[in-house]
C-alpha cells in the first residue's frame, strides 16, 4: 500500500520508470540505426515505441487509479501543478532555441553572408532564401516549373484557418472546463469532443499543407535554411499538437467514464494548459514564420 | 547504505528486497545513493580517459593512442565528467539532503525521481557504446561544433541521442527539485530560512530547466543537418556554423553555473559549521546566487570571442562577463567573513571547503583574464583555458563534492569516516591537482593548443609535470573509495545525530543514519 501521512503522499516502489528507460533506450537506439541505414531499425523503433506505450498505460493507469481513489490531496495537487508548469516552461525553452535560430539566421547571419563577397559572390540574401547554392525563390503559393525553384506557403490560406481553428479550440477547452466546474457532464463531454476534433482537423490541414509544399511548391526540409526552419518549427509544433490532441482524447475518454470532479480535476487542467501552450506557440509561428 | 538500519522505522514500507529495491525505489535516499554511486563510477571512467590523454601528452610525438582516439577521449572525458560525474553527483546530494533540510518526508514526485536516475545508465551505455562503432566515438570535442560534428559516423548520432536522454533526466530531476523546495517545506521553513545548499539548488534547477531544452534543440538541428538535409549550419543553404556555437553556448554558459552553484551551496554549509558561526551575509548570498544565474544567460558569447563577432557584441559580452565577478566576489567575501574570528577547526570537510574557496578563486581570476577580449585572442583554445576550467570544475565542483561526502557521510551511514585517511586524501588530492593543472597555465600562455595529441618540444617539461600530477591525482582517488567503503561497512566509530559540534540545520536533528522516510510528520521551524 502507498503510505499517506497527513499532508504527504508517498507512492509505492514502481517498476514503470525502469520500463520507461528501457523503452526510451530502445527507441533512441533504433533511431540511431535508422539514420545509419541498419535494416532492422524500424523493428527496434517499433519495439521501443510499444514498450513506451505499455509503460504509459501502466504508469498513467496507476496514477488515474490513485487519483480516483482520492489519494491526492490538495498538497499533492499543488506538486503536480507546479511540475506541469515547469515542464511547459522547459518546452517553451525548447521552442525558444528554434525561434532563436530563426531570428539569428534572418536578421544577422544571412545579411552578413550577403554582405561578404569573398565566398558567395552575387548572393543577395533576403528572406525567404534557400541560400547561395539553394533553389530560387518564386512568388508564394505558386507551383514551381523547374526543380531549381521553390515557393512558400502564404499566411492567408490554410495557415490563417489553422490559426482560427487552434484559437477556437482554446476557447472550447475553456468552456469544457467551465462545464466541468458546474458539474454539467454533458456540456463537458460535448465541448471537449469539439476541442479534440478541432485538434485533429488542424493536424489534417497541416498534413495537407505539407503534402502540397513537397509535391507542388518545391518546399522541403532540404530547401536551405528557409525549409529547415519552416519544417522544424512547424513540424515540432505539429508533433506537440499530436501529443496534445492524444492527451485531450484520453481525458475525453476519462470524462465519458465519469472521471474528474468539479473541485478535483488536475489531469483535465494539465491537458488544457498543454493545449493552451501549443496554441500560443502556434500564434508565434503564425506571426514569425508565415506573416512576417 | 541505509539498508540495514531502517527496519525499525519503516513499519508501513513494503519495499522489495535485493536488486528490485534499487530498480523500483521511490525513496529519495535510495535514489540519492544510486546517483552518488553512478557519479563516482563515471568519475573513474572519465578519469581513466583523462589518464590516457595525459599518458599521450607525457612527451611530444605520438605514443599511446592514435589521434582519432585521442579526439574521442577528450570529447568523452568532458561529456562524462560534466553529465556523468558532476551533475549526477550534485543531484545525488540534492536527493539525499533537500528533503532532510526542508523537513519533508521525501521528494515531491518520487516515481519521476526514480525515472530521472534510471535514464542515466542507459544514456551513458549509449554514449560509451559509440566508442565501439565503425568510425569510433564523437571526436569533435564536447561542444560538438558544426561542421566537424556534422561529419563522423554513427558514434556521433549515439552521442546526440544520449544527450537527449541526459537532457530528459536533468529536466525531470530539476522539476522535481523545484517542486520539492516550493511545495514540501515544513511549516515555518520560509524561503529566507532555507539552508544555502537548498537555495543554490533551487536556482540551479531553474537554470537546468531553462538551458537543457536549448541544448536538445541544438543537437536536434545537428542531427537533421547530418541526416535529413537541413542547412542550419551550412552556408551553401544559407545557414551558419556559428549559429550552432550561439545556441550551444546559450545552454553552455548556464550549464557552467549548474556545475558550480551547488558547490557554492555546499561550501556555504560547511564553512559556518567548522567556524562555529552563522553564515555571514545570508541574504546577500541568496541575491548573489540569483544574480549569477541571471548573468549566466547574457554572457554566452564570451566562449566565442575569436569567431568574428561585431565589435559591439564583443564589448557587450566582455563587460557582462566581468560583471559576474561582482556576485562571485560577494560570495568569496562572505565565506572569508564567516571564518573571521570564528573558532575554526580543520576537519577534512573544512579542508576541502577552504581549498575550494582558494582554488576556485584562482579559477575565477583566470576566468576574468579570459573575459578580456584582446587577451582572449591570445588564450583562446590554449591550455590556459584547460587550466582555468579545471580550477573551477575540479577544484570547485569535484572537491566540493568530496568535502560534502566527508561532511554528510556520517549522517548517512551512522559511522564516522577515518579522519587521518580523509586528511591524507585531501592533501594528496590538493597537491596533485595543482601539480597537474598549475603548469597548464604556463603552457597555455606560451601557446600550446588544447585538444591536440602532439606538441612542440619546448612544452615538454611542463607536460611531464602535468602528467605525473594527473597519475598521482587519479591514484589517490582509490583512497577516497576505500574511505567511503570503510564508513559504509559500519566498523568505524558511531556518529551522533549532530555529528559536528557546530552543525546547524534540520538534517542534524534526526538520527544518524536517518529513518527511511525522514520526517513522518512535518517538523516545526522557528
Amino acid at each position: 500500500m502507498s503510505a499517506s501521512n497527513g499532508d504527504y503522499f508517498l507512492p509505492d516502489p514502481s517498476p514503470w520508470p525502469l520500463v520507461a528507460s528501457v523503452g526510451l533506450f530502445t527507441l533512441a537506439g533504433g533511431f540511431v540505426m535508422l539514420v545509419n541505414e541498419v535494416n532492422m531499425a524500424p523493428w527496434v523503433m517499433l519495439a521501443g515505441g510499444l514498450i513506451i506505450a505499455f509503460m504509459m498505460f501502466g504508469w498513467f493507469g496507476i496514477v488515474v487509479l490513485e487519483s480516483e481513489a482520492g489519494k491526492y490531496n490538495a498538497h499533492v495537487d499543488t506538486s503536480f501543478r507546479m511540475g506541469m508548469l515547469w515542464f511547459i516552461f522547459s518546452e517553451v525553452m525548447f521552442f525558444g532555441g528554434f525561434f532563436g535560430a530563426l531570428f539569428y539566421l534572418r536578421n544577422l547571419s544571412i545579411p552578413w553572408l550577403a554582405e561578404t563577397d569573398i565566398l558567395w559572390m552575387g548572393f543577395e540574401g533576403g528572406w525567404p532564401t534557400a541560400g547561395p547554392m539553394g533553389a530560387e525563390l518564386i512568388a508564394a503559393d505558386t507551383p514551381i516549373s523547374s526543380p531549381g525553384q521553390f515557393s512558400t506557403i502564404g499566411a492567408w490560406g490554410i495557415p490563417v484557418w489553422n490559426t482560427l481553428i487552434l484559437l477556437t479550440s482554446s476557447v472550447t477547452v475553456t468552456i469544457a472546463h467551465w462545464e466541468l466546474k458546474k458539474n454539467n457532464r454533458l456540456g463537458l463531454i460535448v465541448w471537449l469532443a469539439i476541442t479534440v476534433l478541432l485538434g485533429f482537423l488542424f493536424l489534417y490541414l497541416q498534413g495537407f499543407e505539407y503534402a502540397h509544399a513537397y509535391a507542388d511548391l518545391g518546399l522541403t526540409l532540404g530547401t536551405g535554411v528557409y525549409g529547415a526552419t519552416f519544417f522544424m518549427l512547424t513540424g515540432f509544433h505539429g508533433f506537440h499538437v499530436t501529443i496534445g490532441a492524444i492527451i485531450l482524447l484520453v481525458i475525453l475518454i476519462r470524462c465519458i467514464r465519469g472521471h474528474f470532479k468539479p473541485d478535483h480535476h488536475f489531469g483535465f487542467e494539465a491537458a488544457a494548459w498543454y493545449w493552451h501552450f501549443v496554441d500560443t506557440v502556434w500564434v508565434g509561428l503564425f506571426i514569425f514564420v508565415y506573416v512576417v | 547504505m541505509s539498508a540495514a538500519h531502517t527496519e525499525a522505522h519503516d513499519h508501513h514500507d513494503h519495499r522489495p528486497s535485493g536488486i528490485m529495491r534499487w530498480l523500483t525505489t521511490t525513496n529519495h535516499k535510495d535514489i540519492g545513493t544510486m546517483y552518488l554511486i553512478f557519479s563516482l563510477t563515471m568519475f573513474f571512467v572519465g578519469g581513466i580517459m583523462a589518464l590516457a590523454i595525459r599518458a599521450e601528452l607525457f612527451q611530444p610525438g605520438l605514443q599511446v593512442v592514435n589521434p582519432e582516439l585521442f579526439n574521442s577521449l577528450t570529447t568523452l572525458h568532458a561529456l562524462i565528467m560534466i553529465f556523468g560525474a558532476i551533475m549526477p553527483g550534485f543531484v545525488g546530494f540534492a536527493n539525499w539532503l533537500i528533503p532532510m533540510m526542508i523537513g519533508a518526508p521525501d521528494m515531491a514526485l518520487p516515481r519521476m525521481n526514480n525515472w530521472s536516475f534510471w535514464i542515466l545508465p542507459f544514456a551513458f551505455a549509449m554514449l560509451l557504446g559509440s566508442l565501439f562503432t565503425v568510425g569510433g566515438g564523437p571526436a569533435s570535442g564536447w561542444t560538438l561544433y558544426a561542421p566537424l560534428s556534422v561529419q563522423g559516423g554513427a558514434g556521433v548520432d549515439m552521442t546526440i541521442l544520449s544527450i537527449h536522454m541526459m537532457g530528459i533526466s536533468s529536466v525531470l530531476g530539476a522539476i522535481n527539485i523545484i517542486v520539492t523546495i516550493m511545495n514540501m517545506r515544513a511549516p515555518g521553513m520560509n524561503l529566507m530560512k532555507m539552508p544555502l545548499f537548498v537555495w543554490t539548488w533551487l536556482i540551479t534547477a531553474f537554470l537546468l530547466i531553462a538551458a537543457m531544452p536549448v541544448l536538445a534543440g541544438a543537437v536536434t538541428m545537428l542531427l537533421t543537418d547530418r541526416h535529413f538535409g537541413t542547412a542550419f549550419f551550412d552556408p551553401a543553404g544559407g545557414g551558419d556554423p556559428v549559429l550552432f556555437q550561439h545556441i550551444f553556448w546559450f545552454f553552455g554558459h548556464p550549464e557552467v553555473y549548474i556545475l558550480i552553484l551547488p558547490a557554492f551551496g555546499i561550501v556555504s554549509q560547511i564553512v559556518p559549521t567548522f567556524s562555529r558561526k552563522p553564515l555571514f551575509g545570508y541574504d546577500s548570498m541568496v541575491f548573489a546566487t540569483a544574480g549569477i544565474a541571471f548573468l549566466s544567460f547574457i554572457v554566452w558569447a564570451h566562449h566565442m570571442f575569436t569567431v568574428g563577432m561585431p565589435l559591439a557584441g564583443e564589448l557587450f559580452f566582455m563587460y557582462a562577463t566581468m560583471l559576474i565577478a561582482v556576485p562571485t566576489g560577494v560570495k568569496v567575501f562572505n565565506w572569508v567573513a564567516t571564518m573571521w574570528r570564528g573558532s575554526i577547526t580543520l576537519e577534512t570537510p573544512m579542508l576541502f571547503a577552504l581549498a575550494v574557496v582558494f582554488l576556485f578563486t584562482i579559477g575565477g581570476l583566470s576566468g576574468l583574464m579570459l573575459a578580456i577580449v584582446p587577451a582572449d585572442f591570445q588564450y583562446h583554445d590554449t591550455y590556459f583555458v584547460v587550466a582555468h576550467f579545471h580550477y573551477v570544475l575540479f577544484a570547485g565542483s569535484i572537491m566540493s563534492m568530496m568535502g560534502a561526502t566527508y561532511y554528510w557521510l556520517p549522517k548517512w551511514t551512522g559511522r564516522m569516516y577515518n579522519e587521518g585517511l580523509g586528511k591524507t586524501h585531501f592533501w594528496l588530492t590538493t597537491i596533485f591537482f595543482n601539480v597537474t593543472f598549475f603548469p597548464q597555465h604556463f603552457l597555455g600562455l606560451a601557446g600550446m593548443p588544447r585538444r591536440i595529441p602532439d606538441y612542440s618540444v619546448q612544452f615538454t617539461e611542463f607536460n611531464i609535470i602535468s602528467s605525473i600530477g594527473a597519475f598521482g591525482l587519479g591514484l589517490v582517488q582509490l583512497l577516497f573509495v576505500y574511505i567511503i567503503i570503510q564508513a559504509v561497512r559500519g566498523k568505524n566509530e558511531k556518529a551522533t545525530a549532530q555529528v559536528w559540534e557546530g552543525a546547524d540545520g534540520l538534517e542534524w536533528t534526526v538520527d544518524s543514519p536517518p529513518p527511511y522516510h525522514t520526517f513522518e510528520s512535518p517538523p516545526t521551524v522557528k
